[in-house]
């Protein structure tokens, strides 16, 4: 159990810089997910925490310890790896035991952790076998009882689920989570599935080109994006974005004028979710395009001011393709950009 | 019609396989027929499926002055050139296949490079060389010039079953209390082992066969090539096949005692 301070860590690779200053402070028993599109750097993030690679610049703390200098094995850390890294030579029972073995643990407390950690991650019936006989789920399992029978202070993990299907993602997904959270161990967990992310973590920092865009929140980061890359980055189907004009008395926005920042500005970018969205006598008003009912809702293309827009409605709502829908947006939910800087506004 | 056409594939397989043992097994079956025969067996004909197991030019080539001392030679030289080849090339080819390093194709390429230069070209200048340095006609100078032509190969086979091991076991082991070291030997020899030792049978099998150094460099101290060469110019025909036998045998035996780690255990990658 330990907190985590990073300090202007860079990570420079000839001229590319992969990671820019970033300062990020975890707390204990936090579960943070480290979010963004592959080539972000997350990655990178993550086996510098671990130790796997050496920052150009900056100082990481785990617990109260500088650990520049330290080696993975003595940084109290777990790592789960993307591909599992099950040791093919060795059976599951050994996999589990192999850094009890490392503690040089009396055998009974090897036997004994290694059975609890299995039977955490509900492997105990696989102890014998080897990897080689294992289903990429079950090596999965392997890999997190691994790593938790080491009681690490800090668990890594690097986009442990994306080798498996979809179905299977969503239970271990589910389990994972119980599971770590029984742990009580602080968590730093990589991966580029935004869905994935929120329901997880008890913070994610968005990451975008070696800057950590935000750190907050699920439901801030989904909520108040803090910039138009988080904004468009997170929720399924994307955040609508549309030009704003300065006018009297509030900002022009297809046709329609709402209340905005009162900033000194001409231009701003207007941001409203799919389903802040609702049909009204006046708004913005588009060509349907494309009608996909989802069940309790039904999910409209259209195009607005001449962009991509899509809103969900209820699915009761009387629209055709090639049709004109209007939509008011709910006011509370309306964000604001700066188009230069990319910026939240705040109205 | 399915059902046929496997049949025809397994008789084809079949028919590969028996092809492949021939040629391996009917020169070997020759030779120590015609090493177990009387020399009159020997020059007759027809010949006996089964040899008479005469031993007379067994024990004449076996008692000839100086075969013992070459067989021996040979097997120190090779197993010489084996720990050499090994000791050197694995840990280049670990290097060669985990670490980026400024020069490396250059490298890759440089070791091909010892083998393009032809041993006769290099000859003169060894032997002149070794004589100067005191290193002809001993053991470990021949072992040096047989590691020279093995070490190539190790070096590519090793660094290609290196590059076969995800990089990810090692640190994992890192991250679960190895030391750089401890990580290589807890997570990676076990799964390299087989194609360590199939690399260094490579190794030995390349010295043991080696004539043309062996013959140039060495004199008191001959190998059992350069020695039957040598000798069995002016021998009778039975004494040649013996003498092959003495050849074939040693690397036969030894092959077989390291057979089961020529097949991978668990297979070399991943999953």
């Amino acid at each position: 159990m330990a907190d985590i301070s990073i300090e202007g860590v860079e990570r420079r690779y000839g001229d590319f810089t992969a990671l820019h200053a970033i300062d990020l402070d975890i707390q204990d028993q936090e579960f943070l997910v480290l979010l963004g599109a592959s080539g972000c750097g997350k990655t990178t993030l993550l086996r510098l925490i671990a130790g796997l690679d050496r920052q150009s610049s900056g100082t990481i703390k785990i617990g109260d310890r500088v650990v520049d200098d330290v080696p993975p094995r003595h940084r109290g850390i777990a790592m789960v790896f993307q591909n599992y890294a099950v040791f093919p030579h060795l059976t599951v029972f050994e996999n589990i035991a192999f850094g009890l073995r490392m503690k040089k643990m009396a055998e009974a407390d090897i036997e004994k952790k290694v059975t609890n950690a299995a039977e955490l991650m509900h492997i105990e019936q696989l102890l014998k076998r080897y990897s080689g006989q294992l289903s990429g789920g079950q090596r999965q399992r392997v890999a997190v009882a691994r790593a938790l029978a080491m009681e690490p202070d800090v668990l890594l993990m690097d986009e442990p689920l994306s080798n498996l299907d979809a179905l299977l993602r969503l239970e271990m997904r589910a389990e994972l989570k119980g599971v770590v959270q029984a742990s009580k161990t602080t968590t730093i967990y990589v991966t580029h599935d935004q869905v994935e992310a929120m329901s997880l973590a008890d913070r994610i920092a968005v990451m975008h080109k070696g800057h950590i865009v935000q750190a907050a929140k699920p439901i801030d980061v989904y909520r108040n994006p803090a910039t138009h890359f988080v904004a468009s980055f997170i929720g399924n189907p994307p955040m609508n974005f549309l030009d704003a004009n300065k006018v009297e008395g509030g900002w022009q926005v297809a046709g329609m004028t709402v209340d905005g920042p009162s900033i000194d500005r001409g231009k701003l970018e207007f941001a409203i979710r799919p389903e802040d969205l609702v049909p009204a006598e006046q708004g913005m008003t588009g060509d349907v395009k494309v009608i996909e009912p989802l069940g309790a809702h039904q999910l409209v293309t259209m195009s607005v001011d001449g962009r991509l827009f899509r809103a969900t409605i209820d699915s009761d709502e009387p629209v055709q393709p090639g049709s004109q829908l209007t939509l008011a947006p709910r006011p509370d939910r309306i964000r604001w950009f700066d188009p230069e800087s990319e910026n939240a506004i705040a109205a | 019609m399915n059902n046929s056409m496997t049949s025809a594939k397994r008789w084809l397989w079949g028919a590969v396989i028996a092809i492949l043992c021939l040629w391996v097994l009917v020169p070997i079956y020759l030779i120590i027929v015609n090493t177990l025969s009387s020399p009159a067996e020997v020059a007759g004909y027809p010949k006996r499926f089964w040899p008479s197991f005469d031993m007379e030019s067994v024990q004449f080539f076996m008692g000839f002055q100086g075969v013992l001392d070459a067989l021996w030679n040979s097997i120190l030289v090779a197993l010489v050139t084996m720990i050499l080849s090994i000791g050197l090339g694995a840990p280049a080819g670990y290097a060669l296949a985990r670490f980026d390093f400024p020069g490396k194709n250059l490298f890759r390429i440089m070791v091909l490079m010892t083998r393009a230069f032809p041993l006769p070209l290099l000859a003169l200048p060894l032997a002149v060389l070794f004589i100067r340095t005191g290193l002809d006609d001993t053991i470990i100078g021949l072992a040096l010039v047989h590691t020279v032509l093995a070490l190539p190969f190790a070096i590519l086979i090793t660094s290609s079953l290196f590059m076969g091991i995800p990089f990810e076991l090692e640190e994992a082991a890192w991250t679960l209390g190895c030391t750089r070291f401890q990580a290589f030997r807890k997570a990676v020899l076990p799964l390299v082992f087989p194609g360590i030792a199939a690399s260094a049978v490579f190794a030995f099998v390349i010295s043991w066969n080696e004539v043309f150094a062996a013959a140039v460099l060495t004199i008191e101290n001959r190998t059992l090539t350069a020695f039957l060469m040598q000798s069995l110019d002016e021998s009778p025909l039975h004494l040649k096949f013996a003498g092959g036998t003495v050849l074939v045998l040693p690397a036969l035996i030894f092959l077989f005692a390291v057979r089961k780690y020529l097949f991978a255990m668990w297979g070399i990658a991943n999953r």
